[in-house]
């Protein structure tokens, strides 16, 4: 039980990664994808001019924000159970599992923040763009689909990607519903073996090298994109 | 065709259009001219409801543009419109800006879309650059292919909003020239311009404003050959313009 014990490492990691970060990239990229989702729809009802849709969006966007993401973790954790037995009236709370528990609370909380990358990208568009659309007879959301937020998704792509990294970090936390993701894992092989430092070293240095090269990709991305336009 | 009848349209206390009443009938050129900031861009985009107006009433065709039942997207699928800054949809190939509309408004199916945009690529003599995006073309090619994403509609009128003015020189002529084109094909026209030589080619009528409100509303010989009868501000207007 002395020194580094680099076996611990070596021999947990198809347990750490075919379990525990093949949980934490599912999560991620499903949260992302429904968070960019939902948070384009809260983006448009922000810029809406119908003060009362874009009051709902704004007050929604700016509770989340307000808010530590570990209490709306714990919350929708035991909160949706008992929204999702009122909804199917069973008159009983129903047990929804983790990872849909967890997958529900990232997106609508990071919503919040591609919401605001959203609203930007879609100011980023210029209105004669938009006047253009009409003035061919589109309505409102054929001039969505096909000239603003094609235009608004290109123009924000790295930060919708930086945001993603984000969430891969965030996506730790479900730790505390005792879901094993990546974090989850190492954990259980620290406690197991007695050997946190090992484990917990390897684990800042796996989130370190996998988003430092990612948000590299991300600054490649930018400047080819730089180049194209 | 188009009758504007006592329009007026303010921004906050500012009054942009002044109880602004004319008409276009149908197969007619009128060319509207004025300083800059006299309104002319806002008088013909509210003819198809991209600026709001606070009082009187629009006609197209018939029917109202302001009431709140008109069916907006229809009445402007009807209604060409070229805009100063071109206005191409930058992520699409030029082919799919001529069809894009045509097949989600209209309901036209992609290959007869396709073959109406390639037609009309053709009149404006840009064959060649049919999968080109808008960004790789030159201001003036640009400016014809949104006269041909335009005409794609099949619209019963066109507006022109200073189609020439943010062109290079050379480039001012390929486009007037188009516009002639359609002007002899007797194309229903509203041009918003400062090319007064292209004025005193097509336009039937001259619309010459100031300050929001129409001042000179009459025939094209009327303004350029008794310029002695205008206003004074339209004397002063052709008096600055004219001698170049």
């Amino acid at each position: 039980m002395n020194g580094f014990d680099l076996d611990t490492i070596i021999s947990s990691i198809p347990y750490l990664f075919m379990q525990g970060m093949a949980f934490t990239l599912k999560l991620t990229v499903l949260s992302t994808l429904g968070a960019i989702i939902l948070g384009t729809l809260l983006a448009m009802m922000r810029l809406s001019s119908n003060r009362l849709v874009s009051g709902v969006a704004g007050g929604y966007v700016n509770l989340m924000r307000a808010l530590p993401l570990i209490l709306i973790i714990f919350w929708f954790y035991f909160l949706v159970p008992y929204i999702v037995g009122w909804i199917a009236q069973a008159g009983r709370p129903i047990a929804v599992g983790g990872f849909t528990s967890a997958l529900i609370t990232f997106v609508l909380f990071e919503a919040a923040y591609f919401c605001e990358i959203m609203r930007a990208g879609i100011q980023s568009v210029p209105s004669g763009q938009t006047a253009a659309g009409y003035a061919l007879g589109l309505n409102y959301w054929q001039l969505m689909r096909h000239i603003v937020l094609p235009q608004a998704f290109r123009n924000m792509t790295p930060l919708l990607l930086t945001q993603m990294i984000v969430v891969f970090q965030d996506t730790s936390l479900v730790y505390v519903l005792s879901l094993t993701d990546f974090l989850g894992a190492a954990n259980n092989v620290a406690q197991r073996d007695g050997r946190l430092v090992e484990m917990f070293v390897f684990v800042a240095m796996v989130y370190f090298v996998m988003s430092y090269a990612a948000s590299r990709l991300v600054k490649v991305l930018e400047r080819r994109m730089a180049v194209a336009q | 065709m188009i009758e504007f009848k006592n329009v007026s349209k303010w921004y906050g206390q500012f009054q942009v259009l002044n109880d602004c009443t004319t008409s276009v009938s149908s197969g007619e050129v009128v060319v509207v001219c004025g300083p800059s900031g006299s309104g002319k861009s806002t008088l013909i985009k509210t003819a198809n409801a991209l600026e709001p107006f606070q009082k009187g009433e629009i006609l197209i065709d018939g029917i109202s543009v302001g009431a709140p039942d008109t069916n907006l997207p229809k009445l402007r699928s009807r209604i060409g419109m070229v805009f100063q800054h071109f206005e191409l949809f930058p992520h699409l190939s030029v082919l799919r800006n001529l069809t894009l509309a045509q097949v989600k408004v209209l309901g036209r199916k992609e290959g007869e879309a396709k073959e109406r945009a390639k037609a009309l690529l053709e009149r404006v003599g840009l064959s060649d650059h049919i999968d080109k995006f808008p960004g790789q073309l030159s201001g003036g090619q640009q400016q014809r292919v949104a006269i041909a994403r335009a005409l794609a509609m099949d619209p019963m009128a066109m507006l022109f909003d200073e189609p020439t003015s943010a062109l290079d020189p050379e480039m001012v002529n390929e486009v007037l020239d188009v516009i002639v084109d359609l002007a002899k094909e007797g194309m229903t026209m509203m041009v918003v311009t400062h090319e007064m030589g292209f004025a005193r080619k097509v336009a039937d009528r001259v619309i010459f404003m100031d300050a929001g409100s129409i001042v000179e509303d009459c025939t094209k010989a009327e303004f350029f050959d008794q310029a002695d009868q205008r206003s004074d501000r339209a004397k002063l207007f052709l008096s600055k313009i004219l001698p170049h």
